[in-house]
């Protein structure tokens, strides 16, 4: 009961900010929004993408953003305990791990209206709505980014207080894995060992699922790859920060 | 309220090892208000830190509001509040968020944490600033803003770690108004640090001095500058040649040590100079030496301070 409110507590602080500016959601899309804008186009032009062009590029604009949103989470948290605030709250009784799941619910919230409106934006382009498989896809895209959450939550901590390691790292890790997962262009094309290092990206397979899904394929042997893949994150990044939250920070 | 034993801290950082604190025992009665002071890297924010139960310490046990703060930390959380070394109000929030997050996180509903919020904000003065950011705030305002946050569980023991470090005097005094008002209201136990020494000196009834992560000592700031610095007096004399004999006079006052004479000026340190100088005069008249000036000062903490150490803690900040 006092997790529930404290959870519920800490995610209303973290929501805040975004319900009295919800333009700062757009913004915090911009990348997204100029890929499927000034990228997608490209891919409709040429025949690179295996199937229909949005149904194979949006899946991954979705997971691009679900990389970097839980990225953020990690970044304000860094923010919070390179200040004083975390240090603040930790005082007080609140339930430690409210404070990292109401904080992950946010990121959720934020990246689940982001999806809906790039799926929106994209029907008029061409998309093909299969709307159960867009909803299986989305409930898959949230657990993945949990498991994120967690881990840039890890990282944060293990970072402060100068914080070095947490830009170091994610600079160093997200674009390769990004590029090796597919996301922007089919791997499939690549030389073999570039299509080793991508089958060893977990992300590979979570966006492989994404677009069996949108695809409305369920019962596609991607779809079991990219759940497990999503759900081992998931577990991991739980289990590692609350192992690490239950160390003292 | 506190009651600490043998406690300790040692960092470790890439394979060196900082021994932060060594070895602390302390003991604060309900009530009382304890300035812990020391220069930079003593070790004040580490057992602040230990005794609020953010820092798991290395070894040692503390018990505080009655509980003790590793294996009951949520009790202790409870009865406890801590204004950190650094600002406690997320830059991305408003101010009036803030506190009610603080008072949801204390278990107020999120109407008794509004009004409190609201109350509390026009107690340190920011009444009208609830929508604002903190970054909009003045240091002083900031300070006061992170006391307000400190206070929204009025609890019976409240940790302040350096208050009014980095404000100019006006708010500093500001500062100070609100620490004592708090302990006259609620009768609050505070526990603070700073490295004012004259704040700790007029302000605490206790002053508990740390010096390397150890307690070098502890009473009050009169019976620290009486036992440990003492008094000093300056008489210059008539006739330089007169120094021997008045050293030897001196050297019969209560308490009298560290005498040494330079030219016709004698310096030494006595017990408690306003009893000392007429009778230290009376002495020189009496043996015929003529003195041509007389003074004494008070020590500082300072002067305790570097009687302990043999350094002085403004050079160290320095
Ligand atoms: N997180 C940390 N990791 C490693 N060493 C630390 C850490 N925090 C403090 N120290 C070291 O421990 C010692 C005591 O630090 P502490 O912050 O307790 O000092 P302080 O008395 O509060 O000083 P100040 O007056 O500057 O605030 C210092 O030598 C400091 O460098
Ligand atoms: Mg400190």
């Amino acid at each position: 009961m006092t997790f529930l409110r404290d959870t519920a507590t800490i995610f209303s602080r973290e929501f805040a900010p975004v319900w009295r500016d919800p333009l700062s959601l757009v913004f915090t899309m911009a990348q997204p929004l100029l890929f499927l804008y000034l990228f997608g186009p490209l891919l409709e032009q040429g025949t690179q993408t295996p199937g229909p062009a949005w149904q194979w590029f949006v899946p991954g604009i979705l997971i691009m953003m679900c990389l970097s949103g839980p990225l953020m989470a990690g970044y304000f948290l860094l923010l919070d305990l390179i200040g004083g605030s975390m240090e603040r709250l930790l005082v007080t009784p609140v339930s430690r791990t409210a404070l990292l799941v109401g904080r992950t619910l946010k990121e959720f919230v934020v990246l689940l209206a982001q999806a809906v409106l790039i799926i929106g934006l994209a029907v008029p382009l061409g998309l093909d709505l299969h709307v159960p498989g867009v909803l299986t896809g989305l409930t898959l895209l949230v657990v993945f980014g949990i498991g994120l959450g967690g881990l840039s939550f890890v990282l944060a901590i293990v970072s402060a207080p100068g914080g070095e390691l947490f830009y170091g790292v994610t600079q160093v890790v997200m674009f390769p894995l990004l590029l090796l997962s597919g996301v922007l262009l089919p791997v499939e094309n690549g030389p073999g060992w570039l299509q080793t290092a991508a089958a060893l990206n977990p992300v590979t397979y979570v966006v492989e699922a994404e677009r069996a899904l949108f695809a409305g394929r369920f019962l596609d042997a991607p779809v079991v790859g990219g759940a497990a893949a999503a759900v081992v994150t998931a577990l991991l990044g739980l289990h590692l920060a609350r192992r690490r939250m239950a160390r003292g920070l | 309220m506190i009651h600490a034993r043998g406690l300790t801290k040692t960092y470790t950082l890439k394979k060196t090892s900082v021994d932060a604190v060594r070895g602390v025992d302390l003991d604060v009665e309900a009530g009382q208000l304890v300035a812990f002071l020391g220069p930079n890297g003593a070790g004040k924010s580490t057992c602040l830190r230990m005794l609020t139960g953010l820092l798991p310490p290395t070894s040692g046990t503390a018990r505080v509001a009655g509980h003790d703060v590793t294996t009951e930390a949520a009790a202790v959380r409870a009865r406890i509040g801590y204004i950190g070394q650094k600002g406690g109000a997320g830059e991305a929030f408003r101010i009036g968020d803030e506190l009610v997050t603080q008072g949801r996180c204390y278990g107020l509903t999120r109407r008794d944490a509004r009004s409190r919020a609201e109350e509390l904000l026009t107690v340190v003065g920011l009444d009208g600033l609830f929508a604002r950011k903190p970054s909009t705030l003045s240091g002083g305002q900031r300070r006061r803003l992170d006391i307000a946050l400190g206070l929204m569980n009025r609890p019976p023991l409240l940790f302040l770690d350096e208050p009014s470090t980095g404000l100019d005097p006006a708010s500093r005094a500001d500062i100070w108004a609100h620490i004592l008002r708090l302990r006259a209201d609620h009768g609050t136990t505070l526990f603070l640090t700073t490295h004012y020494l004259e704040e700790a000196d007029t302000m605490a009834e206790r002053v508990v001095v740390i010096d390397q992560g150890r307690i070098i000592a502890d009473g009050t700031a009169r019976a620290l500058k009486a036992d440990l610095a003492g008094d000093r007096l300056t008489v210059t004399l008539h006739d330089p040649a007169d120094a021997p004999r008045a050293a030897e006079l001196a050297a019969g006052l209560p308490g009298a040590a560290e005498i040494a004479a330079d030219g016709p000026r004698l310096t030494l340190r006595v017990a408690a100079a306003d009893r000392a100088l007429p009778e230290f005069l009376r002495a020189l008249d009496a043996a015929g030496l003529k003195a041509e000036a007389a003074e004494s000062t008070r020590p500082t903490l300072d002067d305790v301070f570097l009687a302990l150490t043999g350094r002085t803690i403004e050079d160290e900040d320095a």
